[in-house]
């Protein structure tokens, strides 16, 4: 593990670290303002500007090639704005064409500088693929100290950056210059893609723009506080790619760090609080339970409704055949009710228990009651409301029940003659 | 024109918020504002009203200098819209926004505050609390810390009217600030419109509802690309008007338009 | 032309013509991003297919890369119905990871192999005709025309086939699933000969042709026309004649034969930016110009139709209302007077008959405008 301890390695995790933090937070505007493929584009349209400065330069002056980058980078943001402005062609091939086109030339220009003479070329390949290994104390000053001017750019700016993504039209009517601003947003992120390109490469510089500020969405509902997190899962992947591809042996660096912030983008879009995924599948399930339980206490409440007898028991099939739901799912359910206090079993029978069939008769109310609504307020004809009152009774709260019931004068029979429970759940069972 | 309304003082001859003067503005080789000249008067509840495609939106953004027309200029208490930003407040279509986007109710309202900041300067707590009253006023304070996609439609309504109440304005333009809000909602803005008509605010709303228009709204502009018609709503809201407003495309509407006028409408409250 | 020569170019050609057929649809439905995403993500097909099977063969590599291609569209598919991501994020998501398997895959059990990235990037077209295909010992001429062509053949057949189904799908997809036709079965169609193509084409010409081939072409022939038929012919056309331009530029500077193709292509999507008849550059602002100019002129008679006849308006007083320069005014009335809508009088101007019949048509003009734009046209 001496390698850890070596000042060149600890050289090329500094600099990665730096680069995917400065450009998790860029890609956070990125993502916001829907152009995220913007940074794919750009990554590949500096090809051409690289080729120039070589052939311009005659050497690989690290310093050049980066202008060179550059220069070509904003060409093509420029190109894509005249043609989206200007023409028919939408966002998306306008993207495509300067992506394939920028870098067709520039593979143009690389195949004829192979064939210069004296040049020495081989090092303009990394510039596609990323080297991350090859960085060079020189050139992690120079990526640290643009780095941070991107980022102190983007912190002064913040207020009126966030209101280019969020409204442009509001800030241009409160004296904002937005076209200034949306400019000035496209030139930092050409810098940080020309200076990611050196880790990861033309084709996964996407990834470390977009990967980290999706991620980071998923966890707050605050630009600030997005913005912190994406540069931290940037740099937290840069750095674990960067530790993994030194330590495996021939397991490269970009590919690494984008599978890392993939990892991480997969568990927030899954397990995020709140906006996880999995969260919402569990809320769903649950919210299913309860219903398939307030349906069965109420299928059963109705069957003894219409026999005037709740304490004898009801055949589970006479229930199973209401709603033709999966005896398995049925018997889960009433396995859970049973749990509750709410049912009592013998054999293939049920029977609610009284705090069960106040339950159930809690139910009921709802329902009937906005069928009454339903009817009297909305106009509908008696037969049609049944099934939306199924879906409202589970969705309605005890308060706005009792709303209703105000409402509607507290009536006492539902549209199809059938009473409505009162409100205080029955202590006799009289009727 | 008017010269140095500037310095005017509320004296009975109020001179018009806005002057629009020979409007023409075409997107791209589509017209879609022909040589209009409307003055909106101030102190009023204004409605522009028209069919779709009529330029409503475009005349309010004309308004805002957010487009720019091939010809005509427009005035805002005598100078160009550039002079008399702080006076404009501005709510706009509901759908113009990413409602995803990771902001709370509160951060939204801060924004219209963003102009009185100025560059550089960060809003701090105090700016907070005002944008914290202005969402009490339109009686929502209790979402302030709400994920905006978290709110109803009426409730993303009433925030971006706060936003507009923060910007502290003398005049207020908003686009269809009814469209898809609940009647609670819809309510509540409208008295709110009334008490800032009542404190000397001009608003100036693109409405769709024809049947609410006569209840509430003081002054009308009939669009039709070209102005068809502008004046108080008893004298200009008219049948013949209506008619030439919306074409030969109208029938429902200027009927309902027509029942509503000969019998006023029960109020639903 | 030598026999090398020709069949660089009918190669390009075909690849041209049949990514530009199917691209053209990509184009219509504003996902032509996909279209790159799918032409990277299929790497780690590509990889696996080459280390399960052991060598180059083109079937195994063509069923690995079609299942990751269409790997790409589902995934995409699945995180932006999440509705988490949004979907352009989640296509600039989904290639890079997949890329990345791909690349690591390769670099630790097929480096030195001859399966290295700059082919899968940059192809060998050059080498088209030194790939002879061999059934039972017989030659049957180069392999990579024989792919490319019979690429190019699925999709005139998906296109002509599916004419209807892939044209309703992509304008009017609500209208499509109402009368039973559905919008997601159509989609993976078209992704799945996205897929098939990109990978047949990769080989011979590299991804980053693939890419060009299958957006340029069509957003060049868009610009160029309003039918859909006419759209598709064009765009093949397009793709062919990129290829025969690209070849000669290369032939010409030495150079990538793959890179002089998209480069050209793009040289014509600039051309035709710039002065479609319809929608170009040159034609939207002369019109936009025009337009402005006939406004004008329609203010200023509408402005002397309202003005005394008897003593005239004067170009200052015009100029003065519209905010104008003395200039312009004076320029409009000039045009005007040539026209007979208007004549002076005294040091002023008023209108002729000719100038009074003008506002009348003009004021049907617009109402007629009025109509189109409320009509929902497009």
């Amino acid at each position: 593990m001496e390698w850890l301890a070596s000042p060149t390695f600890r050289t090329v995790l500094l600099g990665a670290t730096l680069l995917g933090a400065v450009s998790g937070v860029i890609g956070c505007f990125a993502l916001l303002r829907r152009q995220s493929l913007l940074g794919d584009a750009l990554a590949h349209a500096a090809l051409p500007g690289v080729c120039v400065a070589f052939i311009v330069t005659g050497a690989k002056h690290p310093l050049s090639l980066l202008v060179g980058a550059g220069a070509a980078g904003l060409c093509g943001a420029l190109f894509v704005m005249l043609v989206v402005r200007g023409s028919r062609i939408k966002e998306d091939s306008a993207l495509g064409i300067v992506l394939s086109v920028f870098f067709g030339l520039g593979v143009v220009l690389l195949t004829r500088i192979q064939k210069m003479p004296a040049g020495n070329q081989s090092g303009l390949d990394q510039f596609l693929f990323g080297q991350a290994a090859t960085l060079l104390e020189g050139d992690v000053i120079v990526f640290s100290v643009v780095g941070v001017a991107v980022l102190v750019v983007i912190a002064l700016l913040y207020k009126e950056l966030k209101l280019l993504c969020f409204d442009r039209a509001f800030g241009a009517i409160l004296g904002f210059p937005m076209r200034g601003l949306e400019v000035l947003l496209t030139v930092l992120l050409v810098v940080v893609v020309v200076i990611g390109l050196s880790t990861v490469g033309v084709v996964l510089m996407v990834a470390s723009l977009i990967t980290p500020a999706a991620a980071a969405r998923q966890w707050t509902d605050r630009l600030s506080r997005m913005l912190l997190l994406s540069a931290l899962f940037g740099a937290i992947s840069a750095a674990v790619g960067v530790v993994a591809s030194a330590s495996v042996s021939k397991l490269p660096t970009g590919p690494s760090i984008v599978i890392v912030s993939s990892a991480l983008l997969l568990v927030s879009v899954l397990a995020a609080p709140r906006r996880g995924v999995l969260w919402a599948a569990l809320r769903a399930r649950r919210t299913a339970h309860r219903v398939r339980a307030e349906n069965l206490l109420k299928d059963v409440y109705r069957w003894c409704e219409r026999r005037g007898d709740f304490e004898t028991f009801v055949p589970l099939t006479i229930v199973m055949g209401m709603r033709g739901e999966p005896g398995r799912r049925l018997y889960r359910t009433r396995d859970r009710l049973v749990r509750r206090g709410l049912l009592l079993v013998d054999g293939d029978q049920l029977k609610l228990t009284r705090q069960g069939r106040r339950e159930a008769a809690r139910m009921v109310r709802r329902h009937r009651l906005w069928e009454v609504y339903l009817v009297r307020r909305l106009e509908l004809p008696a037969d049609h409301v049944h099934r939306d009152a199924e879906a409202m009774e589970h969705a309605l709260t005890d308060e706005l029940v009792e709303e209703l019931g105000a409402l509607l004068g507290h009536p006492e029979v539902d549209p199809h003659g059938q009473p409505i429970p009162p409100r205080e759940p029955l202590t006799e069972p009289t009727k | 024109m008017v010269d140095g309304s500037d310095s005017q003082s509320q004296s009975p001859s109020v001179p018009p918020a806005i002057e629009v003067h020979d409007l023409t503005v075409a997107y791209g080789t589509q017209p879609a504002l022909w040589d209009v000249d409307v003055d909106v008067p101030a102190e009023k509840l204004c409605a522009i009203i028209g069919p779709n495609g009529a330029g409503k939106s475009t005349l309010i953004k004309a308004m805002l200098g957010l487009v720019k027309p091939l010809t005509g200029w427009v005035q805002i208490f005598g100078a160009p819209f550039a002079k008399r930003r702080s006076w404009v407040g501005y709510v706009p279509q509901r759908s113009s926004v990413d409602w995803d986007f990771p902001t709370t109710a509160l951060d939204v309202v801060t924004m219209g505050l963003y102009g009185r900041l100025g560059w550089l300067r960060r809003p701090r707590r105090r700016h907070r609390e005002e944008a914290l009253a202005c969402l009490d006023k339109v009686g929502i304070a209790d979402l302030a810390g709400r994920q905006i996609r978290q709110l109803s439609g009426g409730q993303q309504q009433r925030v971006f009217l706060a936003r507009a109440l923060a910007q502290d304005a003398r005049i207020y333009l908003m686009d269809e600030p009814f469209a898809g809000v609940d009647a609670a909602t819809e309510r509540a803005v409208m008295e709110l419109l009334g008490t800032l008509r009542d404190q000397g605010k001009t608003v100036v709303a693109v409405h769709h509802d024809l049947q609410t228009v006569p209840r509430y709204f003081e002054h009308v502009t009939l669009l039709n690309m070209r102005l068809v018609a502008a004046g108080p709503v008893e004298t200009t809201f008219t049948e013949k008007n209506l008619q030439q407003a919306y074409g030969g495309r109208l029938t429902a509407l200027t009927r309902a338009a027509d029942a509503l006028l000969a019998n006023p409408p029960l109020d639903r409250e | 032309m030598t026999y090398e020569q020709w069949v660089i170019v009918a190669v390009g050609a075909c690849v041209g013509a049949g990514c530009a057929l199917i691209g053209a649809f990509l184009v219509l439905r504003k996902i032509a991003m996909l279209g790159d995403a799918i032409s990277h993500a299929v790497l780690p097909g590509i990889a696996i297919a080459f280390l399960l099977s052991g060598s180059r063969a083109t079937l195994p590599m063509v069923i690995g890369a079609g299942i990751f291609g269409v790997l790409t569209v589902v995934l995409v598919g699945a995180l932006s119905r999440t509705r988490r991501i949004n979907e352009d994020a989640s296509i600039g998501v989904v290639f890079p990871a997949l890329f990345s398997v791909g690349v690591i895959l390769i670099s630790k059990y097929a480096a030195g192999v001859d399966l290295d990235l700059d082919c899968v990037l940059f192809g060998e077209i050059a080498y088209s005709a030194l790939d002879t295909l061999r059934v039972g010992g017989a030659s049957l001429g180069p392999r990579p025309l024989w792919i490319t062509g019979g690429i190019l053949l699925v999709n005139l057949v998906v296109v002509l086939v599916f004419f209807k189904e892939l044209k309703l799908t992509s304008f009017d997809p609500e209208l499509a699933a109402a009368i039973g036709i559905s919008p997601v079965v159509m989609h993976y169609v078209l992704m799945s000969a996205v897929s098939v193509t990109v990978v047949g084409s990769f080989e011979s010409v590299g991804a980053i042709l693939v890419v060009a081939m299958l957006i340029v072409p069509p957003a060049t022939a868009y610009l160029l026309t309003n039918s859909l038929a006419m759209m598709l012919v064009l765009s093949a056309l397009c793709g062919a004649a990129s290829a025969v331009g690209g070849y000669a530029v290369s032939a010409w500077l030495d150079c990538s034969v793959a890179g002089a193709m998209a480069t050209v292509s793009g040289l014509m999507f600039v051309v035709a930016l710039v002065l479609s008849p319809r929608y170009g550059l040159v034609a939207q602002a002369w019109a936009r110009a025009l337009l402005g100019r006939r406004m004008r002129e329609q203010l200023v008679l509408l402005h002397l139709g309202s003005a005394s006849a008897q003593h005239g308006t004067a170009a200052a007083e015009l100029a003065q209302r519209f905010r104008w320069r003395a200039a312009q005014a004076e320029r409009l009335l000039g045009g005007l007077e040539r026209r007979k809508q208007v004549e002076r009088v005294g040091d002023g101007w008023r209108l002729t008959s000719y100038g009074t019949e003008a506002i009348e048509r003009a004021g049907k003009d617009v109402l007629r405008h009025a109509d189109e734009d409320g009509g929902g046209a497009a």
